[in-house]
């Protein structure tokens, strides 16, 4: 294999065109100046001159064979992402979202349907055209996956040197990138010394480090603080602005899709529940999984509890169904819990949310368990008139 | 001061050099071979990357028939094997045969655990960056697993001392072989204890290189 074949054609003129202003068109330069050449011959260069970035699931299916017997996890996916947008895959836990994702580098493979990369078929691809395939798309996970035996620097530098890479010019790369992720004096350091927030930084310049046009993101944020959250979506952001690449993110985080997401798409149960542009999904939400899952995100749920928490109420076990109550401050209504407890005739346990008060009214959402077993009153009369309990109550899922 | 020992000083210290000889070679031949099998066994179980069950069973019963043979079992039963490998079936090149291939499997089997140990995250995140199998196998399993490997390195040389103890019986000499010629057979307490106490030296020593080697290697 050639030294340079990992570069893709076609972007050192694009990334020149994007080469305006900031850090990123710094690195930008740095790369311009590398001697890269322009080999690869075959079909996949006359589809990049169409678009760089594009994916296509054309009716993709995935079963998992498992001890406990056969796993539907995918099926009849199609869908379309555009190059150098940045998509969103949002989903209940188990709904398929990390499945959907690698099958796009193939660290899965479909059991049914295709999957195209800039009009190329993924699954067609021998066992060097799927190292240069990957090589063109970057990933990044939630718990980082640096190296612990290796620098930051041999982190960010490992993509190149197995792409044989001349070690001159991996200098300069990884030296341009860890200035792009502002990590510049760490190059020596061991992952195991580095904040989550950093370490996350080096998973993102280790996924850029050989120009990559698709950047994957299972949770990349996920387990970072809120602050550090932020500076790597602001990252994100630049990354995708600049150097237009596509970036394709699975998240919990509600608010990550509405900072930087341009389109998004609900998995429900290995299916799409719906597709379509961030402030139509989100602002009129067609799909009861959708409302569920904003909902669920909206009350910023604890981890343990948004995993156990089931659409359906379990068969055959004891559970509990959660109730998000809902104040505006209108009418001077506040959670009385006496009432509360008389009016719903069972036992109310409050487990999660809170209120602000805001020029005295009380404003915010409680989550409340009631024992699965226990016959409630219609909901909807308990929001209005003198037995008013809340402004809003709904139900959004079970826990057993 | 004086003091005189019952045996020439020089007999200890030649006991030192074959234990240290035999030890040594040894060790470095499970080292060397030990490694390679544990890669073989790790990337052949169900789910590696090289999945071939039958492969995984062949070796794994290979080295689990040499772990289920006592040591003094094994060397007797090896003679035909280190007269043609050695020329000679006394001496401690005689004894380095059988040394090697018990402490060999032994040593593979830590190293597999440690091995298998390794966060498929980290294999994951090499696949997706395009390694190839032999280059996950060079980058992410050797050097993430290696404090694991150091440390059941380490154990297989404790017991490589111990089992070198025994190679008096094909007149390997070494420390233990002294110590049970004169400390046992005529009654030399003096022997016994210095021998002890030598071996205690030796063996701490080891642990604790090894052990220190493991913690700078965590703590970096
Ligand atoms: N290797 C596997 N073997 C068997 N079943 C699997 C495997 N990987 C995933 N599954 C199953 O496939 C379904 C989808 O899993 P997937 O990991 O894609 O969900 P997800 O949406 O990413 O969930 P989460 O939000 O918890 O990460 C689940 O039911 C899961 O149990
Ligand atoms: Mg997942």
């Amino acid at each position: 294999m050639s030294v340079n074949e990992f570069v893709i054609p076609g972007l050192m003129p694009l990334l020149q065109r994007q080469a305006e202003s900031g850090t990123v068109a710094k690195l930008v330069n740095a790369l311009d100046a590398s001697p890269l050449r322009e080999t690869r011959t075959d079909a996949v260069a006359v589809a990049d001159k169409k678009a760089i970035g594009t994916v296509r699931f054309e009716a993709l299916g995935k079963v998992y064979q498992s001890s406990a017997g056969k796993v539907s996890a995918l099926e009849d996916i199609s869908l379309d992402i555009q190059a150098g947008s940045i998509f969103g895959i949002i989903g209940r836990s188990g709904a398929g979202k990390s499945s959907l994702l690698r099958t796009i580098n193939r660290l899965e493979t479909p059991s049914s349907g295709r999957v195209w990369v800039d009009g190329v078929d993924v699954a067609a691809l021998d066992e060097n055209g799927l190292v240069a395939l990957r090589r063109r798309i970057g990933m990044i996970f939630q718990h980082f996956n640096l190296l612990s035996a290796k620098t930051v620097y041999e982190n960010v530098a490992l993509p190149l040197r197995v792409a044989r890479v001349p070690n001159a010019e991996i200098h300069q790369r990884v030296t341009r990138l860890l200035e792009l992720v502002g990590l510049a004096d760490k190059h020596a350091t061991y992952p195991g010394r580095l904040s989550g927030g950093q370490k996350q930084r080096v998973g993102v310049a280790r996924a850029l480090a050989t120009n990559p046009e698709i950047l994957l993101c299972d949770e990349a944020t996920s387990a970072l603080d809120p602050e550090a959250t932020q500076s790597i979506l602001a990252l994100l952001r630049d990354i995708n602005r600049q150097l237009a690449i596509t970036i394709i993110l699975i998240t919990h985080e509600m608010s990550v899709i509405h900072e930087i997401a341009d389109r998004v798409v609900v998995l429900e149960k290995g299916r799409i529940a719906e597709e379509g542009e961030v402030w139509k999904v989100f602002g009129n939400p067609q799909h009861d999984a959708t409302r569920a899952l904003l909902l669920l995100l909206e009350h910023d749920l604890p981890q343990d509890l948004r995993a156990t928490l089931v659409h359906e109420p379990p068969q055959d076990k004891a559970f509990e169904r959660i109730l998000a109550f809902s104040y505006t401050g209108a009418g001077g209504l506040e959670p009385d819990f006496i009432r509360i407890g008389e009016a719903l005739d069972t036992r109310v346990r409050l487990i999660h949310g809170g209120l602000d008060r805001i020029q005295g009214h009380a404003h915010g959402r409680l989550l409340l368990a009631v024992d699965g077993r226990a016959q409630l009153p219609k909901l909807d009369n308990l929001t209005t008139g003198q037995g008013a309990i809340a402004h809003d109550i709904q139900e959004i899922g079970y826990v057993v | 001061m004086s003091f005189e020992l019952s045996i020439p000083f020089a007999q200890y210290t030649r006991a030192f050099a074959d234990t240290f000889t035999m030890v040594g070679i040894s060790g470095a031949i499970a080292f060397f071979v030990g490694i390679p099998v544990a890669v073989l066994l790790n990337v052949t179980t169900p789910g590696g990357f090289l999945a071939s069950p039958r492969l995984n069973r062949a070796v794994g019963s290979v080295v689990n028939s040499f772990r289920a043979t006592p040591f003094i079992v094994l060397m007797v039963a090896l003679i035909p094997l280190t007269r043609l490998i050695t020329g000679t079936s006394i001496g401690v090149w005689a004894a380095i045969v059988p040394l090697s291939i018990s402490a060999t499997p032994f040593f593979a089997r830590i190293a597999e655990v440690s091995l298998r140990e390794v966060d498929p995250g980290l294999v994951e995140a090499a696949q997706a960056m395009g390694c190839k199998k032999w280059e996950i196998v060079r980058h992410v399993y050797l050097p993430e697993a290696l404090p694991g490997i150091i440390g059941g390195f380490t154990i297989t040389l404790v017991a490589l001392i111990s089992s070198s103890a025994m190679a008096g019986a094909v007149g390997a000499g070494g420390l233990g072989d002294l110590a049970i010629r004169y400390g046992y057979q005529r009654f030399d307490t003096e022997v016994m204890v210095i021998v002890i106490a030598v071996l205690i030296v030796l063996v701490t020593s080891v642990q604790a290189a090894g052990d220190y080697y493991v913690r700078w290697l965590r703590n970096r």
